[in-house]
C-alpha cells in the first residue's frame, strides 16, 4: 500500500542531506565542545557555524541564538525566562488563547509560583489576534506577550509587525512561537519587530530534540536550566551536537529553498482544499481563508470524531491528524478550535493536513478516495449526524 | 574593597545579570582583550560570588580594578576595570 503522507507538523523524516552532515558527530567528532583539547575546541567552532546559519534563516547576530532541546523548551525560555527577568516592572504577561500548550502552560506556571496574573486573549472567528485588542489588554505591569506566528492547529498567520509594534511601543517584550511557520513562510526578526522567536528542528526537517531560541541583544534571561557555562550561561547542559549540526543544514536548506517552497505547497494545499470541500458535504474549513501557512489545510467534518477519521484514513495509508500533536491524545475538544467559536460537536471532527515538498498529486488523489466514504462511514454511525438529517439538514 | 559612590562612564558593559558562573571571569577577559590601554569595561552582575573573584582576578592579570557600587534600582552589582596593558 503506497502511503500519502499529510502529518509533517507532528513528525517529518530528516532529510538525507542533514543526516549526511549530522553522522560524523555521532562517531570521530564526538568531542565534547567546553573541552579544552583540539577535539573539543574544533566543535565548539562547529557550533558557532550552526548558530550563525540559524541566524541567517532569522535575519538575526549568531550571538543572538540560543540552541535548546526542543521548540517547547524554547518557548519555556522565553516565557518564563524573559518574564522573569524583568520582575521589577510588573508580573503580568499576555499570551493568546491558541498558542502551543508550551506557551500556554508556561504562562499557567508562571501565575501559580510566582504570582503573576495571565490574560489569555481571544481571537476572532479565524484565529486572528485584534492588535487593539492587545493593546487595551496591556497594563503597566504587562512585561511580556507572546503570540505565535502562525497556528499548528488552523495555519492562520498572525500580523505579528502590528502586535509587535504594540509591544514595542509600550514598551513590553514581544515573543513570537515560530515553530509551525518556519521553512514556510519567510522570517527576519528585524521586520516581525519580535525580541523573542522560537525554532524546531523537525518543522524544518532538521532532527528530533533540538530547538533553538533567538533573543535580542542584551536580553535578560533567567536560565530555565541550570548546569554550566554552555549557551554562554543561558542554558546549562552539554550541546546536542548532532542534533544542532542537523538544525544548522536544516535552517541553510530552508533559506535558499523558500522561495519555491512556499509557492508549491500553496498550490497543493489550494487543490486538496477545493477537492475535499468538493467532495464532502457539511464541511468547515477552518483558521483564514488567505492569511494562512501554504502547507496547512485543516477541516472539520461534523457528525464524526477526528481519531476515528484518523484512524480509518491510516488504514488506506492516508495519514493526517486531529490537530496537535501534542494534543491528539488528549480525547479532549481542542481548546483553539472552541477559541475561534466552533461547538464541541463539530470541533471534535477535526482533520489536520500538513504538507511538505514531498507531497506530490498523486498523494491528493489518495485524500480524494478514501476521505469521503470514511466521512459517510462515520457520520451513518453518529446519532448527531441522524439528529441533523432528521432536522433537514443537508444530506449525506 | 573599593566601593564607588555612582556608576562611572565605562566603553564597554558585559552584562551578565542571570548568567552562571564562571561567566563573570570568561566574557570580562574576552572584552577586555579588544579595549585599548585606558578604556573602562563595566561589568554588571548579581553573583555575590564576582565581589571577591573580580578584584582577585584583576591582580593576578595586571588589571586595574576601580571599583564597585551597587545599583539597587537594577539589583545587580556594577564592578569597573580600566585596562592596563
Amino acid at each position: 500500500m503506497s502511503i500519502a503522507y499529510f502529518d509533517h507538523a507532528a513528525a517529518t523524516p530528516v532529510r538525507p542531506e542533514v543526516l549526511e552532515e549530522m553522522l560524523p558527530y555521532f562517531r570521530e567528532r564526538f568531542g565534547n565542545p567546553s573541552a579544552v583539547y583540539d577535539l573539543g575546541s574544533g566543535i565548539k567552532e562547529v557550533l558557532e557555524e550552526q548558530r550563525a546559519k540559524v541566524a541567517r534563516l532569522l535575519g538575526a547576530r549568531p550571538q543572538e541564538i540560543i540552541f535548546t532541546s526542543s521548540g517547547a523548551e524554547a518557548n519555556n525560555l522565553a516565557v518564563k525566562g524573559a518574564a522573569l527577568a524583568h520582575l521589577k516592572k510588573g508580573r503580568h504577561v499576555i499570551v493568546s488563547g491558541i498558542e502551543h500548550h508550551s506557551v500556554l502552560n508556561a504562562a499557567r506556571y508562571l501565575e501559580k509560583f510566582h504570582d503573576f496574573e495571565a490574560t489569555f486573549l481571544p481571537v476572532d472567528r479565524f484565529g486572528q489576534v485584534d492588535p487593539e485588542r492587545l493593546r487595551q489588554a496591556l497594563t503597566p505591569a504587562t512585561v511580556l506577550v507572546s503570540i505565535q506566528v502562525a497556528s499548528n492547529e488552523i495555519g492562520t498567520i498572525q500580523n505579528i509587525p502590528a502586535l509587535a509594534a504594540v509591544c514595542r511601543e509600550a514598551g513590553v517584550l514581544f515573543h513570537t512561537d515560530a515553530v509551525a511557520a518556519a521553512g514556510q513562510i519567510p522570517l527576519n526578526v528585524e521586520e516581525l519587530g519580535v525580541d523573542l522567536l522560537t525554532l524546531s528542528g523537525p518543522a524544518l526537517g532538521g532532527p528530533k530534540g533540538v530547538g533553538a531560541l533567538y533573543f535580542r541583544k542584551r536580553l535578560r534571561l533567567v536560565p530555565q536550566i541550570h548546569g554550566g557555562i554552555q549557551e554562554d550561561g543561558r542554558r546549562g547542559g552539554t550541546e546536542n551536537v548532532p542534533g544542532i549540526v542537523g538544525l544548522g543544514k536544516a535552517a541553510e536548506l530552508a533559506a535558499t529553498e523558500l522561495a519555491d517552497k512556499g509557492p508549491y505547497l500553496a498550490s497543493l494545499r489550494d487543490r486538496l482544499v477545493e477537492g475535499v470541500l468538493k467532495a464532502v458535504p457539511e464541511v468547515i474549513y477552518t483558521g483564514h481563508p488567505k492569511r494562512r501557512l501554504p502547507g496547512h489545510a485543516s477541516f472539520c467534518f461534523e457528525g464524526v470524531e477526528g481519531e476515528a477519521l484518523v484512524f480509518l484514513l491510516s488504514r488506506q495509508g492516508v495519514y493526517a491528524n486531529t490537530g496537535s500533536a501534542c494534543a491528539s491524545k488528549a480525547l479532549k475538544v481542542s481548546p483553539v478550535l472552541c477559541a475561534i467559536g466552533l461547538s464541541p460537536a463539530v470541533a471534535q471532527g477535526s482533520l489536520v493536513f500538513t504538507l511538505e515538498r514531498s507531497n506530490t498529486a498523486a498523494d491528493l488523489e489518495a485524500v480524494f478516495t478514501h476521505l469521503p466514504p470514511a466521512v459517510a462511514r462515520l457520520r451513518s454511525f453518529s446519532p448527531v449526524w441522524h439528529k441533523k438529517m432528521a432536522a433537514g439538514g443537508a444530506g449525506p | 574593597m573599593k566601593f564607588l559612590e555612582q556608576a562611572c562612564p565605562a566603553d564597554v558593559t558585559a552584562d551578565l545579570v542571570y548568567r552562571v558562573c564562571p561567566m563573570h571571569l570568561l566574557e570580562p577577559a574576552e572584552l577586555l582583550k579588544d579595549l585599548k590601554p585606558g578604556q573602562v569595561l563595566e561589568i554588571l552582575t548579581d553573583y555575590d560570588g564576582a565581589l571577591e573573584d573580580i578584584p582577585a582576578w584583576c591582580a593576578k592579570h595586571g588589571q586595574e580594578f576601580m571599583g564597585l557600587c551597587e545599583d539597587d534600582c537594577d539589583h545587580c552589582y556594577r564592578l569597573y576595570i580600566r585596562k592596563v596593558a
